[in-house]
């Protein structure tokens, strides 16, 4: 290594020194000091990089362990059995596999085309001084607590919704042949459709912010051209801006599905927690996470905490297949804005 | 004849289009109205359920039993403590991996699969961190801790700060770092004198956030530091929590938890949009200056 490259640094460390007694040997002991906290501090910054991966690792060789006695008894029934009897220590994984799709179908239902349509106000419609207070406002809603959420739910929009919208699905929707056992039933207030609404409204903000984002990355010169040949607003949009963004909107669409099938508190809140599959979407039913959050610092015997791990495990795999395919995505996006 | 026809044609599909236009517009602002109606429904029912129950005895009093007064003073306590347990644990682990990804690393594929994994440990689901912090600490040593909820809320720490301190790394002009080089100051210190300076309000913000983000997670506390009904701060043993007490005051059927439960749940609000409002005047003065 060159030496004179660290000179001036070691003749600071020195300085005082330096001039006493300007002796080479100590000089050399500073400059090997400082080569060696380069390299101590070069390679902590590296191992803490890979503790990154060591912890994702970690995550899955835990839960896998963890879920072998589940495993080793059911087998790959464990995903298809519908009976969940902590007594008769029979455990199947369907009706919260079956609650966690259709409660995240439900939310995405609502909240793609809703995030879209804002994502759109933002970009065309609103004026700019408007343009930041609104994003802030609809990315605040990201920041509440899924535990706000919930309360919120179980006291103000499950009785609500009992009130308002579920008997009148019932009455309209509910005799119609062939939809009508969707929406059958008691309106209990709280169930699938009521929690499939709160998670619309948590990943509404993670759909509307990416959307935002990449509308904005689409070049003018392509809107201004469109415009120019008279395009309106909702042209330009549907035909312009979406094709040319759609690669980060589904990327934005799938993190908020990944949001959405592992959300938890919220989602225990207002789902009713019952281990059945209903045809109607106004009956309690349950979650992974529901489950989880609900049973596991109750469950005796290691068959049951296991199942409940195996759970954990199923939910994990799932949502890092969905996230990967996000990330995959945006990056794609990213790459292309550069 | 044949061009008045057109004329007709062309008059409609141009009102057609307009009509489309006007609906796609009124549908736009419906659904904002929609998203900021529902943000002020949310606030509203908050302080209109909780701010009736704050009072002085909410940071003075412990959890009361069913039926009795009381306050909060032991999860608020235990909250904080877990929050800086977290954060003690997991912003050095964070600063360092997004340094080497910023600094040394930054075209290395490491630093490609590490960000790619670390995005994916950004969102994945809490409760998740909650199973795998009690299959490591919770079942070998036999008892729920503190140790073991503030562990798990590291592990949501550590994602946000490593992606944050990148960012703003990456962000931080390379003349400065050559400049330091230049005074033959070494790669490490020219990181810890100049770079993190340069980026400090960034990777504040990062830390804010995660805060913001672990003060309201509850999932992960569940079966990791459990909770507990007396003034405890021995994080060796179960520590309650203000998430875990308004999901448990919340779901019981006696009217005094529940109205504490909706006070424990403006309170973290509050903490939490004021560390996300910190958080974006930081990067906003940082970008300014």
């Amino acid at each position: 290594m060159d030496s004179s490259r660290g000179q001036s640094v070691a003749d600071i460390a020195l300085q005082e020194r330096a001039l006493i007694a300007p002796a080479a040997g100590r000089r050399a002991k500073v400059l090997d000091r400082l080569r060696l906290g380069d390299a101590a501090f070069r390679q902590l910054t590296r191992a803490a990089a890979i503790g990154v991966l060591v912890l994702l690792s970690a995550v899955i060789i835990s839960l896998i362990r963890g879920s072998i006695p589940a495993l080793k008894t059911f087998g790959f029934g464990f995903l298809f059995s519908e009976r969940w009897n902590p007594v008769t220590e029979i455990f199947g994984a369907l009706p919260a596999v079956y609650g966690t799709v259709i409660t995240s179908f439900i939310a995405m239902l609502f909240a793609v085309p809703i995030g879209l349509m804002i994502a759109f106000f933002l970009t065309e419609l609103c004026p700019q001084w408007l343009r930041r207070p609104i994003g802030i406002a609809i990315e605040l809603l990201a920041g509440i607590p899924s535990i706000i959420y919930g309360i919120w739910g179980l006291f103000v929009f499950a009785p609500f919704l009992q009130e308002t919208l579920q008997p009148f699905l019932i009455d309209t929707l509910g005799n119609v042949p062939f939809i009508g056992p969707v929406f059958g039933g008691p309106p209990y207030g709280i169930g699938m459709l009521t929690a499939g609404l709160i998670l619309a409204i948590m990943v509404l903000p993670f759909i509307t912010s990416i959307s935002r984002d990449v509308f904005e990355a689409v070049p003018p010169v392509l809107k201004e051209a469109a415009y120019g040949i008279g395009c309106t607003k909702w042209e330009v949009t549907r035909n312009v801006v979406l094709p040319y963004a759609r690669v980060g909107v589904i990327g934005g669409i799938m993190l908020a599905l990944g949001r959405a099938l592992g959300e938890t508190m919220a989602v225990t809140f207002v789902i009713g927690n019952a281990h059945r599959i209903s045809a109607s979407l106004l009956a309690p039913g349950t979650t992974i996470s529901a489950t989880i959050a609900n049973e596991f610092t109750e469950a005796v015997g290691d068959l049951y905490t296991s199942a409940l791990i195996a759970l954990g495990l199923i939910l994990f795999v799932i949502t890092f297949i969905v996230l990967a395919i996000a990330r995959y995505l945006l990056l794609r996006i990213e790459r292309r804005i550069g | 004849m044949a061009g008045q026809m057109a004329e007709q044609f062309l008059q409609s599909r141009y009102r057609r289009r307009q009509r489309r236009n006007t609906l796609a517009t009124t549908l736009a602002l419906a659904a904002t109205a929609l998203g900021l109606g529902w943000l002020v429904l949310i606030l509203g029912a908050l302080l209109w359920q909780g701010f009736s129950g704050l009072s002085l005895a909410v940071f003075t009093e412990m959890t009361p039993p069913p039926g009795s007064a009381g306050g909060l003073l032991n999860p608020i306590v235990g909250s904080l403590m877990l929050t800086a347990l977290a954060i003690v644990i997991g912003t050095p682990i964070g600063i360092l991996a997004g340094t080497y990804m910023a600094e040394y690393g930054r075209y290395d594929v490491l630093t490609t699969v590490v960000r790619f994994i670390n995005d994916i440990l950004l969102s994945a689901p809490s409760i998740v961190v909650g199973l795998f912090i009690y299959e490591i600490m919770v079942a070998p040593m036999g008892h729920f801790s503190g140790f073991a909820g503030g562990v798990a809320l590291a592990v949501l720490v550590i994602p946000v700060v490593v992606r944050t301190t990148e960012d703003m790394l990456t962000l931080v002009p390379n003349a400065l770092r050559e400049a330091a080089t230049s005074i033959g100051l070494p790669r490490s210190l020219a990181i810890t004198r100049i770079c993190y300076r340069a980026a400090r309000a960034g990777m504040v913000t990062g830390v804010l956030l995660a805060v913001a983000r672990i003060s309201g997670e509850t999932a992960p506390l569940l079966f990791t530091s459990l909770n507990n009904q007396f003034w405890s701060t021995n994080l060796n043993a179960p520590i309650s929590s203000l998430p875990v007490v308004i999901f448990q005051f919340a779901l019981s059927p006696y009217k005094d938890w529940q109205a504490l439960a909706w006070t424990g749940a403006l309170i973290i609000t509050m903490a939490v949009l004021a560390l996300s409002i910190t958080a974006r005047a930081l990067v906003a003065t940082g970008k300014q200056s």
